[in-house]
């Protein structure tokens, strides 16, 4: 094994945590007042002061904690009861493929799409208006941007459902759930409590980390806040943003502490649900071993189904309301329907929409082409060394997606501009490697490892080298995996919103910092045009992943498992 | 200078337990039987002779072909053909690709002509094109067999290699696996559970984890 494979492993925890280190570090000084740059000697504690003196500050801990919680309560238990109820039935296969592509929409589009469809000149208010509603004229309420969070809330469980169904799936093939619901369903166990009883523990223990993602995430999001949550006052890692962005320097000691509260939420928040697991998982096992069959459990089916297509809904019906704008000619209240089509708001931005795109896609192929290299590599030198990656590997994988991006990004901004290399396109690159890499590490792990080693024993029998069997027949037989992988890459690069804005120091723009910067304006052409170019952008990658394997092993039977 | 394949002295431990020790000596174009019931680290012996033995294994001892020490080499300098129980074609490749990937050097058309020649030896000329996964279980097993023969291989380890083949087709590849050895006088080491194999392998029998994986005794 080369000395360059053996460093990989190390590299890549580098790429990945390195910066996340970097952040938190660059937030702690500011936070205790130590901003040399901007004339702040510390340690002091008036960037917490001037925290807590935001009139916000209760309101924003209460929101980040709430939406939070809600969030991954409400996902988790939707997908928890769609699977007890449904897994194996032809309505669970038609919902699965409906909600798989769903989960590469972009955050920022799927919360454009949701906006469109609730706010009070939204498609479900034109669908009843003045029919029923008797309303000319959209209603005067507030519901995008509630100082509740409850439709950022209702956007996140839309998002968050698809991907913890997919992890849920993915955990389905290391348990054995069909054996385990046979058994306890001839015991005369309904179908919901078998599944709670029998087969859920078990897949919680695969999904806790992507819980724990979601948990985090939906607690310190930015673009899907800018767009869907209150703005007075904002959410905590929203108003981080502003202070970060605001002229005065020494706003960014008060971002800085803020980014530390954030941290400090989510690390306690963390916490709290763990013990919330220890005490469910305690009450559980006296519910499972009492012995009732639960069969009026069974009752949650149709709900559990109809909240899964709800959330497949949103989603589905936003994106189509994207598409309609980004077209629509004249399009009155209350008209269900524009007037005419046209390709004007497409003309109009065509200019905006192509420096975009060259942005959006040098950043995401060259974070993609970067991730799948290391990733690669360590998985090789994994399959080299015959050693594999324990239980902290995983951690560390999903480390940069539970600690907060508004915890790091604030303070690796701020260390860049310190070393003056807070320009170009490179910094950009870096930030969204962290994001990247582990995604693209996880989407690829489980098919490398599931291919069958005895291939690698035959090519060397047969004289080729480990880098011959690598090239000449790992790599291609792993063509599919490759391309899912590169284009999980390249979605979740595509839809990334604060590392681009934060360490682009607004020289990057991309589709997604653009649609979001539309969010206030108001110009809902604009957002449909940008709004759906960004969804295409994370979309066609996995086009293109289902298609060419098709086309590249049309002969090869053996690839079309 | 062909006097055969030998295992020194062999043993193969795994957390301070010996799974399996033996010593022997395969003479060109003899069959050595390795019998035992699944689990008992058949092949994991394979395994150490090929050098893609897992590292949470302890081995010791030497394997030596014609005079060379095989043990510390890298599994593609050891010149050890090897067959398993699933033909392992590969699934990317037509079958004249899995062919043409053993071959050594060679010009373009002495390679297509050795390929072409192969495919004949087997019965299954102008094959050459096809996708492998349309061929039959024998057809692919013969193409298997061409492929390993193909790469001149110095010696020939089979893993159950004959186990998914229906009981004609079973022997008419051994048959074929093993004339084949003889006439190239290549030693054969062979794991099978099956005592069938044994039998038509002809050659000595070693019987591995009956009671005690350390009383594994030549016979």
């Amino acid at each position: 094994m080369s000395p360059l494979l053996r460093a990989l492993p190390a590299l890549t925890l580098l790429a990945m945590l390195g910066p996340v280190a970097a952040g938190l570090w660059g937030a702690l000084l500011p936070a205790f007042g130590h901003l040399p740059a901007a004339g702040f000697t510390g340690p002091s504690l008036v960037a917490w002061q001037n925290l807590l003196a935001w009139p916000g500050i209760r309101a924003a801990t209460a929101l980040s904690l709430g939406t939070g919680l809600l969030t991954t309560l409400a996902s988790l238990l939707i997908v928890t009861l769609i699977t007890a109820g449904w897994w194996g039935t032809r309505s669970f296969r038609a919902l699965e493929r409906l909600l798989s592509p769903l989960l590469s929409v972009p955050h920022a589009a799927a919360a454009f799409g949701l906006a469109f469809l609730i706010m009070p000149s939204g498609w479900l208010v034109r669908a009843v208006s003045p029919w029923l509603t008797g309303w000319e004229r959209p209603p005067d309420i507030l519901v995008v941007g509630d100082p509740w969070g409850l439709s950022m809330t209702a956007g996140l469980i839309a998002k968050e459902t698809p991907f913890l169904l997919l992890m849920t799936l993915a955990a389905l093939g290391q348990v054995n759930a069909t054996r385990s619901m046979a058994v306890a369903r001839s015991m005369g166990y309904g179908r919901v409590a078998a599944w709670l009883k029998a087969v859920f523990p078990a897949i919680y223990a695969q999904i806790r980390l992507p819980v724990y993602v979601v948990l985090a995430y939906s607690m310190s999001v930015v673009d899907v806040a800018l767009i869907l949550g209150p703005s007075t006052p904002a959410t905590l890692s929203a108003q981080i943003v502003r202070w970060m962005s605001d002229p005065d320097l020494s706003m960014r000691l008060v971002a800085s502490a803020g980014a530390i509260l954030q941290l400090g939420l989510v690390v306690g928040a963390l916490a709290a649900w763990r013990l919330g697991e220890l005490a469910v998982a305690w009450w559980g096992c006296g519910w499972a071993s009492g012995g009732g069959r639960g069969r009026s459990l069974d009752a949650t089916r149709p709900v559990a189904l109809g909240l899964a297509a709800l959330s497949a809904f949103a989603i589905l019906a936003g994106l189509l309301a994207l598409t309609l704008w980004s077209f629509a000619g004249l399009w009155r209240f209350p008209d269900l329907w524009p007037d005419g089509l046209t390709l004007r708001s497409w003309m109009r931005h065509a200019r905006g929409l192509n420096d975009a795109l060259a942005d959006t896609v040098l950043v995401a192929l060259t974070a993609t082409a970067l991730a799948m290299v290391l990733t690669i590599g360590c998985l090789q030198s994994e399959f080299r060394s015959g050693r594999a990656m324990g239980r902290y590997g995983l951690w560390l994988l999903y480390l940069p997606l539970i600690v907060p991006q508004t915890a790091f990004l604030p303070g690796l901004q701020t260390l860049l501009l310190r070393v003056g290399a807070d320009k170009g396109v490179m910094p950009v690159i870096a930030a969204h490697l962290v994001f990247v890499l582990p995604y693209v590490f996880l989407s690829l792990g489980d098919p490398w490892r599931a291919w069958d080693r005895r291939q690698a024993t035959v090519g060397a029998a047969l004289g080729a080298t480990p880098t011959r069997v690598l090239l000449a027949i790992r790599l291609p037989m792993l063509l599919r995996p490759l391309l899912v992988a590169a284009a999980v890459g390249v979605s979740v690069s595509v839809g990334q919103y604060l590392p681009t804005l934060l360490i682009g120091g607004g020289r990057v723009a991309t589709l997604t910092t653009e649609a979001v910067a539309l969010a206030s304006g108001g110009d809902r052409r604009a957002i449909g045009v940008f709004g759906l170019s960004q969804t295409l952008a994370a979309l066609l990658p996995f086009a293109l992943a289902t298609l060419l394997p098709l086309v590249i092993w049309r002969n090869r039977r053996g690839l079309h498992g | 200078m062909a006097d055969g394949l030998h295992l020194d002295d062999i043993t193969i431990g795994k957390d301070d337990e010996t799974l399996i020790a033996i010593d022997a000596r395969v003479a060109p174009g003899q069959v050595l039987s390795i019998m035992g019931p699944s689990g008992v680290g058949k092949s994991t012996l394979l395994a150490f002779l090929t050098g893609t033995l897992p590292p949470a294994f302890d081995a010791t001892g030497h394997v030596r072909l014609d005079g060379r020490d095989l043990t510390g080499l890298p599994p593609e300098k050891r010149n050890l053909g090897i067959l398993f129980q699933d033909d392992l074609l590969f699934p990317h490749l037509s079958v004249a690709g899995n062919l043409g990937f053993g071959l050594r050097g060679g010009s373009r058309a002495g390679r297509h002509a050795q390929v072409a020649a192969a495919l004949d030896e087997v019965g299954l000329a102008g094959f050459g094109p096809r996708d492998p996964a349309t061929l039959s279980g024998g057809q692919r097993a013969r193409i298997a067999l061409m492929r390993m023969l193909l790469a001149r291989p110095d010696a020939l380890l089979l893993d159950e290699a004959f186990s998914r083949l229906d009981s004609a087709r079973r022997q008419a590849t051994r048959r074929m696996v093993f004339d084949t050895a003889r006439a190239r006088g290549l030693p054969v080491v062979m794991v099978t559970h099956d005592p069938a194999d044994a039998e038509a392998a002809q050659g000595p029998v070693i019987r591995l984890g009956d009671a005690d994986p350390l009383r594994s005794n030549p016979t």
